[in-house]
C-alpha cells in the first residue's frame, strides 16, 4: 500500500505550491505515472480519493496521465514500447533493453485560480 | 520528518530502539504533530497545530518533561487586488517522491564520506536474510567492521539474533508501515554511531513490493530469493528485480525437494534486468557461502 504515502506526497506538494502561489481554488491537478513506476493507477485513484479530504484538493479534479513505458533494444536499436520489463524486442526478441520513458511519478501541473 | 509528507506524525508509528531499550528502563520519545491546512473562497487561513511530547524514563534516573506548544489559529489572510477568473497552469514537474530521494543521497553522501558500503537487503518475508547476515557476521567479523539497521513491522527478534553474533544492531520496527525509508536510515544510522570504513547491512521488511521505490542511499541492493519460492517470481516482481544489483539464491540444499528451477529463474531475472548477478547459496549447509564472502570482499576492495 505505498500508493497512499505516494498520495500523501501528492497532496503535500500541491498545498506547497498552492501556497506559494497564493492560490484560491485548485481546479485540477495534473500527475504522471508511468507504466513502469511501481505505482498501480487504480490503487493510487483510490488512495487519492481518501487522501484529498479536507485537503486543497478536496473539489480539484485528479488528472492521473498514464506515460508509456518505451525501451531502445541494444541488439538492433528498435524503439519499442512495453508492458513489462521483461519484453522482448519486436524485432530481433532479445531481452536486452534500456528503459527511455516509463518510470515516472511526479506532479506535472496544477490549475489554479 | 518523514517521507511522505514531512512531519514528524507519521514517525509515531515507527521506532528505532537497540537491543534492550524496548524493556522498562527504556528511552523513548513520542511525537505527536499536527498540521492541518485550510482553504476557503474567499481568505487564505493556514492553520497549524503543534503537540509535542518527550518523556524520559530510566530506573536509576528519572526525569519527565513534557512539552506541549500550540500554536491554534494561527492566521494569514490574504488580498489579492487582482483575481484569476479562469485556471492557471502552474508547472510544477516535481518528482512525487522527491523528499525521500534527497534525503537518501543525503545519506549516500555520509556513507561515501566515511567509506561506509551499505547494502539493502530485501525479499519476500522467511528466504533467510537474517540467517544470511548471522552466518556471514560470524564468518567475516575478523576482516570487516559491520552495522546492521533491522526492519520489521514488530518485534525486536531479528535484532536480538544479531545482537549474539556481536555486531552492533539497532531494530526499525515500522508500525503498519510497509518499507524503511531514508529518514528511518538517517535516524538509526545516528544512534548506530558507525565507524569509518566499516560495511552497514540494513535488512529491509520483507517485501517484494514496497521497498523498491525507496532509496535508503545504499551502494548495492541485493535481492534474496528462496528455492522454496516459484521460479518465476522475477516476473512477478519485477521492480524489485530491476532495482537490485546482485540476486542471492538461497536454500540450495532444499533442491532436490522442490520444483524451483534454478536456471529458469535466472532467465527469467535476466530479461529483467541484465546487469543482474546472481550467487547460490545455502546458508544452512555452506555451500556457495564462499563466492558470497569474495562479492563482499570485492566490494569492499
Amino acid at each position: 500500500m505505498h500508493e497512499l504515502s505516494i498520495a500523501m506526497n501528492i497532496v503535500d506538494i500541491a498545498e506547497e505550491y498552492a501556497i506559494k502561489e497564493n492560490a484560491k481554488v485548485v481546479r485540477e491537478i495534473e500527475i504522471e505515472v508511468g507504466t513502469l513506476s511501481g505505482v498501480v493507477i487504480e490503487l493510487l485513484k483510490f488512495a487519492m480519493e481518501m487522501t484529498v479530504k479536507e485537503t486543497i484538493l478536496e473539489n480539484s479534479k485528479i488528472t492521473l496521465l498514464n506515460i508509456p513505458a518505451r525501451t531502445k533494444c541494444l541488439n538492433c536499436s528498435e524503439n519499442f514500447n512495453i508492458e513489462e520489463y521483461y519484453s522482448p524486442c519486436p524485432n530481433c526478441k532479445n531481452y536486452h533493453s534500456e528503459i527511455i520513458q516509463g518510470k515516472e511519478l511526479k506532479v506535472k501541473s496544477l490549475y489554479i485560480d | 520528518m518523514c517521507d511522505t509528507c514531512g512531519c514528524e506524525d507519521y514517525n509515531s508509528n515507527v521506532t528505532i530502539r537497540k537491543p534492550g531499550e524496548e524493556l522498562e528502563d527504556s528511552h523513548q520519545h513520542t511525537y505527536a504533530h499536527n498540521h492541518p491546512h485550510e482553504y476557503n473562497n474567499k481568505l487564505h487561513q493556514h492553520i497549524h497545530n503543534h503537540l509535542y511530547t518527550h518523556t524520559h524514563k530510566q530506573e536509576k534516573h528519572t526525569h519527565e518533561h513534557d512539552h506541549i506548544l500550540t500554536h491554534n489559529n494561527h492566521e494569514h489572510d490574504h488580498e489579492h487586488d487582482h483575481c484569476h477568473t479562469h485556471g492557471k497552469e502552474i508547472k510544477v514537474e516535481l518528482d512525487i517522491l522527491q523528499k525521500n530521494n534527497l534525503l537518501a543521497e543525503r545519506n549516500r553522501g555520509f556513507f561515501l564520506a566515511k567509506n561506509i558500503l551499505t547494502f539493502n537487503l530485501v525479499s519476500s518475508p522467511g528466504s533467510g536474510k537474517t540467517s544470511l547476515l548471522e552466518t556471514t557476521i560470524k564468518k567475516l567479523k575478523e576482516e570487516i567492521n559491520f552495522y546492521i539497521i533491522e526492519g520489521d513491522q514488530q518485534t525486536m527478534n531479528d535484532a536480538y539474533r544479531i545482537k549474539k553474533t556481536g555486531a552492533p544492531v539497532i531494530q526499525i520496527n515500522t508500525g503498519n508501515g510497509c518499507h524503511l525509508d531514508s529518514d528511518m536510515i538517517s535516524k538509526a544510522v545516528k544512534e548506530l554511531n558507525i565507524m569509518e570504513n566499516s560495511v552497514l547491512m540494513i535488512e529491509n521488511v520483507g517485501n517484494l513490493v514496497c521497498p523498491s521505490l525507496f532509496d535508503l542511499g545504499e551502494s548495492k541492493r541485493i535481492i534474496i530469493i528462496s528455492v522454496t519460492e516459484g521460479d518465476d517470481k522475477p516476473i512477478k516482481y519485477p521492480t524489485m528485480f530491476e532495482s537490485s544489483d546482485l540476486c542471492i539464491i538461497n536454500k540450495t540444499d532444499l533442491l532436490p525437494y522442490v520444483d524451483f528451477d534454478v536456471e529458469k529463474a535466472k532467465e527469467y531475472a535476466k530479461q529483467v534486468n541484465h546487469h543482474l548477478q546472481f550467487i547460490e547459496v545455502s546458508v544452512k549447509t555452506g555451500e556457495g557461502m564462499d563466492e558470497w564472502y569474495d562479492w563482499l570482499r570485492k566490494q569492499k576492495g
